[in-house]
């Protein structure tokens, strides 16, 4: 597999050394372990059928979820968001989400709420947004409260009291992509500056 | 591949969305997206872009026999393609049931209408006329195909050039470019085609709707028309019901529209007439601005942000920052640079027309709208003429995204009790501003 892209570095300590890739693109490829935003597409018997953005749709048994047993199924809808964690991802098997984690707990996957907005973004800027420090989700939380989630699949989940404020989160995200710094604090002041 | 599913969140959200006025991109419910024309280095050859979606269109000619009923007059034939270029939910080869609609709305559209003179393409009744083709191709499909595909076809036919004919007795002379110059069709008028998308029974009317209102329509109403308010052709098709004022204020706002866009498409044509004219760069190339690797650019989106928690009081519009990464000064003419440069003069500006806020009636924003929307058009047509005079292309892009920018800021209503209206002379001024930087270069 070749990728274009900068070449970046961590220098050995304690996190360990690494060099890697930062490439950019829009289509994602399923990854083991990797959290992502999937849409109901089906339910057959036991298992739900996911899409993921990728080249095939991801199983989701009914009981990869946290108290999930034979007789007490989640409460899942075609339709619905889940988040997820790929349990099988590679090229020669269909991918399997699952929704709690090794220790079987939820640790905040599962289904997402009823409203808010799903968008799509390139996969680079999740990754920036996902980054411990995040300047832009410091600078989005000072304007008003909202939740926000975001899949490694480039699928970002907002919600916030009102559309108005939805559609703003969702427009500043997308233009983040474009944006310089100087840039995202002046148009981040017009909005606060009401 | 197929399409990815709505999820419920997303088509709950657009509704209620809808129901508050409120649309993605930060629209009014009257709202066009950008229109940009550009045109390609052969005649007939146009790429129309309606926001993101875009259409190219391709005129042809042909000499061929005429069909036996009708010896007198030439042949029109459109084709619109859906390419998997243009979303991934388009199979090739595949005849959706979209593409027949999309392919029958624009023939009615433009063959029905007899825009296009077929008697004047008659060579030798009988034997030989000419046959025009049209071809569409959509590149890139988000939302309302139907009328980026209507302007790329009528744009492409008035800029399309035929060769010269001339008949003595028995020989027929056809002359190439070289010869005699080509000679263009005779067309009678422009019908251009507008979109409504009906939400909730026909409760709520969105114009141009991009590709995630129209998967959450009910049912969608087409009015192609010309400027001499004549309707071409009216499709309603979702099978919603609709009332008799609700179509006749369709064909109002429609009327004004398509007077807006044929003024645009006069625009576009005269510029690029100069251009040629003149001797100077035009085509495809010329028109899109250069990219640098490390530069990406978006268009100015405007988005309305009301303080939610202060809903009687002022209402201050934002604007999304033009994009441009230029880590080095560019060079207008010898002696001006600057960096960044459209940034400053699109904040500065809204920020003064902010100071001089009035409030205005939501009630008839028809009028107001729409010339705020002129003057956005005769901009976007204002730069391509600068793109095409000036080597440096580079400048020009930057002033393209914020031209644009500023009369979005205006024509942006908000919603609730204390509306604001953005001062036309603010803006206007504003927009002569950019006039005489452009005849300063």
């Amino acid at each position: 597999v070749t990728k274009c892209g900068l070449l970046r570095h961590r220098p050995a300590g304690g996190g360990g050394g690494a060099f890697w890739v930062d490439s950019q693109q829009k289509r994602y490829v399923p990854v083991k372990g990797d959290h992502v935003i999937g849409i109901v597409t089906a339910k057959t018997g036991d298992l739900f059928k996911v899409d993921v953005g990728g080249s095939e749709l991801a199983s989701l048994s009914y009981l990869a979820f946290e108290g999930a047993t034979k007789r007490n199924r989640p409460n899942v809808q075609v339709g619905d968001l889940i988040y997820g964690q790929f349990l099988v991802a590679n090229k020669d098997m269909e991918p399997e989400l699952v929704c709690i984690d090794s220790s079987g707990r939820a640790s905040g996957m599962g289904v997402i709420g009823q409203d808010g907005f799903l968008f799509k973004v390139t996969l680079g800027l999740i990754r920036k947004l996902l980054a411990p420090k995040c300047e832009i989700i410091e600078e989005l939380s000072q304007l008003y409260p909202f939740e926000l989630v975001l899949g490694m699949n480039g699928r970002i989940w907002v919600k916030a009291k009102t559309v108005q404020q939805t559609l703003i989160i969702v427009n500043i995200l997308e233009a983040c992509e474009y944006m310089t710094a100087e840039q995202r604090k002046q148009a981040l002041a017009k909005v606060s500056g009401n | 591949m197929k399409e990815t599913p709505l999820s419920n969140c997303e088509r709950r959200f657009l509704l209620r969305a809808v129901q508050e006025r409120k649309r993605l991109d930060g629209r009014q419910c009257y709202d066009y997206r950008n229109v940009r024309i550009s045109f390609g280095t052969d005649y007939g050859c146009c790429i129309v872009e309606l926001g993101k979606t875009r259409v190219l269109g391709q005129v042809s000619c042909e000499l061929v026999p005429p069909k036996p009923n009708r010896a007198t007059e030439g042949i029109l034939f459109f084709n619109l393609e859906l390419s998997p270029m243009a979303a991934p939910a388009f199979e090739p080869g595949r005849q959706s049931e979209l593409l027949v609609k999309l392919n029958r709305l624009i023939e009615r559209c433009l063959r029905n209408s007899k825009c296009i003179d077929t008697e004047s393409l008659c060579v030798v009744a009988g034997e030989k006329v000419w046959q025009i083709r049209v071809d569409l191709h959509v590149l890139n499909h988000d939302g309302n195909i139907t009328d980026a595909a209507s302007i790329a076809g009528i744009v492409a036919l008035c800029h399309f050039r035929r060769p010269d004919v001339s008949v003595q007795g028995e020989e027929i002379t056809v002359y190439t470019p070289e010869e005699r110059d080509p000679v263009p069709l005779s067309i009678h008028h422009m019908p251009i085609c507008v979109s409504f998308a009906f939400f909730q029974q026909g409760t709520y009317l969105l114009v141009d709707p991009s590709e995630r209102e129209e998967r959450v329509m009910d049912g969608l109403l087409v009015i192609a028309m010309n400027k001499h308010n004549e309707i071409c052709t009216i499709q309603s098709s979702g099978g919603i019901m609709l009332l008799m004022d609700q179509v006749l204020r369709c064909s109002k706002i429609s009327a004004v529209k398509v007077a807006e866009i044929t003024e645009l498409i006069q625009k576009a044509l005269e510029n690029d007439q100069k251009v040629r004219k003149e001797g100077g760069k035009f085509g495809f190339a010329e028109s899109i601005p250069n990219q640098k690797i490390t530069a990406f650019k978006m268009e100015g989106a405007a988005v309305d942000t009301t303080d939610v928690e202060e809903q009687a009081e002022e209402i201050i519009t934002k604007a999304d920052p033009p994009s441009e990464v230029f880590t080095q000064p560019i060079l207008h003419t010898a002696g001006t640079a600057q960096i960044g440069e459209g940034i400053e003069n699109a904040w500065g500006d809204l920020e003064e027309s902010e100071r001089e806020e009035t409030a205005d009636e939501e009630g008839e924003t028809d009028a107001p709208a729409f010339e705020w929307e002129k003057i956005k058009m005769e901009d976007t047509s204002g730069t391509k003429e600068t793109e095409k005079d000036e080597p440096i292309v580079l400048s020009d892009s930057e002033e393209e995204e914020v031209v644009i920018l500023e009369p979005q800021a205006p024509s942006r209503k908000t919603r609730t009790q204390a509306t604001l209206k953005q001062e036309n002379t603010s803006k206007k001024t504003f927009n002569k501003k950019r006039k005489k930087k452009r005849v300063a270069h």
